[in-house]
């Protein structure tokens, strides 16, 4: 530690006012307060707090709480090619497999992303943030296995730019960059990441006979159409290959289908608990959002006037990105409410709409990404009203 | 049902700017503050409601084929339809000149806010829009004020949400390049994004 502290000092003043690489300090600084806590200090006469926190460990407590999404996918990823091949593959072949897939999408997602906020930080003079780590750890595990790495590399560049440096950099955007990339590439690029061919990597080989790449969500919407129970549909997709793929518990575990990190509702959760008990995310967003959907897909189960609908409320919250999406994505504390009444209501609407979307929009599998995005939008709005609220109470307050 | 399926597309599926890009230029003019955006929206839900069923009138009775049928044998096929421009326009025009005159009396402090902008309603192309595509669309009296509210009320929100997120971003640090209708412009591709959410329902 001594010999890297002591070479980063003897670099600085090169970078400094008046030094050789003065234009490229920014880069410098986020090398250095990347790897220590930065000696900034308030002033003798300032309030002091002792705290480590800063915006840059958050946002590294926010990809740690990824991490087990990240392995589960790489797991699921070679464990799904083999499953839909019909070969017997050990854990190594498996895991294996899975890092040959994912991690070039990681890699490039980093790279491309990093350039991109490296060009801006060195132009705009505003310090690297750290926010680009979670963005950039996001987009992986938010598309499937078997998506072109350009598109990644674009849909990157797009979110970053257009979601994000127009606005000022981290912390001042109003979308959410990982959900607006994905979004970017729903619209522009719909074949690569939709449909029942795009979520299992199958390579030169050829898929056993019965075998089906279609996501759980597809399968439901499908017992819609045709008027069959979606449930016990569920259980009999590709009993070929694996006897109750679409179980509930399986669902739940996560050897399903679909974009590389958000198969898995229990890693999901383990990063919750993660993000939870550090207090990184808000846990009304999170609350008031599964509760949201619940009640929803609860009233939509009542109605109950296709088959889709009446698909059990806590089968909602295990297939697709639900969960992953409000844990990660929803909770994102830059595009959310930012009051603690407004948490409520955006978090509850996102939940809602999620089934609203899922059930009643045959043009969208999955309602989360389009739901989070919305809300985006509306949070300054809620927030606006909240703020109004609680002033029109207390100006009450003060003339009785 | 149907007029409640009506109401809900014009709303949030067929939304005014959103998927017709219709009514851009108040809604990038006037949406710098909350309660500003407050009263335009409501000014345009207020003149949409009226204008269109107002104008579902006219082309029922006086400019669609066969309208002036009620007059004799003589003008049973007589086609006024290609004045429907001109006529919604005036029809619209002489509305929103009630409508500054009733909010002038009534509520200096919000004509104030609008100032120059109610009158610029009368030429709005949302609410041209909305006569227009009723005719389109062959709408009844019911529907036609269900879709005249209900578009309204699409370009209100839209506003409002648009306003809200321009007062947060004082906070932000846009490019100098692109300060004011720059980044507007691209905010509203951003919510365009997530207003897809709704396009492709069926109801």
């Amino acid at each position: 530690m001594k010999f890297l502290r002591d070479l980063l000092d003897k670099q600085k003043p090169l970078f400094q006012k008046g030094g050789k690489l003065e234009n490229l300090y920014y880069l410098y600084e986020a090398g250095e307060t990347f790897m220590f806590t930065p000696n900034h200090t308030t002033a003798a006469r300032g309030a002091q707090v002792r705290d480590a926190i800063d915006l840059k460990r958050m946002m590294i407590t926010v990809v740690i709480a990824m991490i087990p999404c990240l392995l589960f996918g790489i797991y699921n990823t070679g464990h799904m090619h083999f499953l839909a091949v019909g070969e017997d593959a050990s854990f190594g072949d498996k895991v294996l497999l899975g890092l040959e897939l994912v991690l070039p999408i990681v890699l490039v997602s980093y790279a491309s992303g990093g350039l991109v906020e490296a060009i801006f930080a060195v132009v705009r003079k505003h310090p690297i943030n750290e926010g680009f780590l979670v963005t950039g750890m996001l987009i992986p595990l938010v598309v499937p296995a078997t998506i072109p790495l350009w598109q990644v590399a674009l849909a990157t560049v797009f979110a970053v730019i257009i979601a994000k440096e127009v606005f000022g950099g981290t912390g001042m955007n109003i979308l959410n960059v990982a959900m607006t990339a994905r979004a970017f590439l729903y619209f522009a690029y719909p074949a690569q990441i939709s449909g029942d061919q795009v979520w299992t990597y199958i390579g030169d080989k050829t898929p056993v006979d019965g075998f089906s790449g279609a996501t759980a969500l597809a399968v439901t919407y499908q017992s819609g159409q045709d008027g069959v129970n979606a449930v016990s549909e569920l259980a009999e997709h590709n009993s070929s290959i694996m006897e109750g793929m679409f179980g509930f518990a399986n669902m739940f575990f996560g050897f399903i289908p679909g974009s590389i990190g958000e198969t898995s509702t229990l890693m999901v959760l383990i990063g919750a608990a993660i993000l939870l008990l550090t207090g990184v995310a808000s846990w009304k967003v999170m609350l008031s959002a599964f509760g949201g959907a619940y009640v929803m897909a609860l009233v939509m189960q009542l109605l109950a006037v296709n088959e889709f609908m009446a698909l059990p409320a806590h089968y909602h919250l295990v297939i697709g990105g639900i969960a992953f999406g409000i844990v990660f994505m929803a909770t994102d504390p830059v595009s959310a409410a930012q009051t603690e009444k407004g948490k409520w209501i955006y978090g509850a609407m996102i939940g809602i709409l999620t089934i609203v979307i899922r059930v009643t929009n045959p043009a969208y599998p999955e309602g989360i990404m389009l739901a989070v995005l919305f809300m985006n939008v509306f949070a300054p709005l809620i927030d606006h009203y909240v703020v109004l609220g609680n002033k029109k109470r207390r100006l009450q307050r003060a003339t009785v | 049902m149907e007029l409640f399926n009506l109401g809900i597309r014009s709303i949030f599926i067929d939304n005014m700017v959103f998927a017709y890009f219709l009514g851009m230029c108040s809604f990038l003019a006037v949406s710098k503050k909350v309660s500003t955006a407050l009263g335009l929206g409501a000014a345009v839900i207020f003149v949409l409601s009226i204008t269109v069923p107002l104008n579902w009138f006219l082309n029922e009775f006086v400019l669609k084929e066969g309208a002036l049928a009620f007059l004799g044998e003589n003008f049973a096929t007589v086609d006024l339809s290609f004045l429907r421009f001109i006529m919604f326009i005036a029809v619209i025009a002489a509305m929103v000149q009630l409508v500054e005159m009733i909010v002038e009396k009534f509520a200096p402090a919000l004509y104030g806010a609008l100032g120059i902008f109610l009158p610029l309603i009368a030429v709005n192309c949302a609410i041209l829009g909305g006569s227009l595509f009723m005719a389109q669309r062959d709408y009844t009296l019911a529907e036609s004020a269900v879709y005249g509210f209900g578009s309204g009320t699409g370009f209100f929100l839209a506003i409002v949400a648009l306003a809200a997120i321009r007062e947060k971003l004082k906070y932000s640090n846009v490019p100098n390049g692109l300060k004011g209708l720059g980044i507007t412009m691209l905010i509203t591709g951003l919510m365009g994004i997530a207003f897809m959410s709704f396009m492709g329902i069926d109801l």
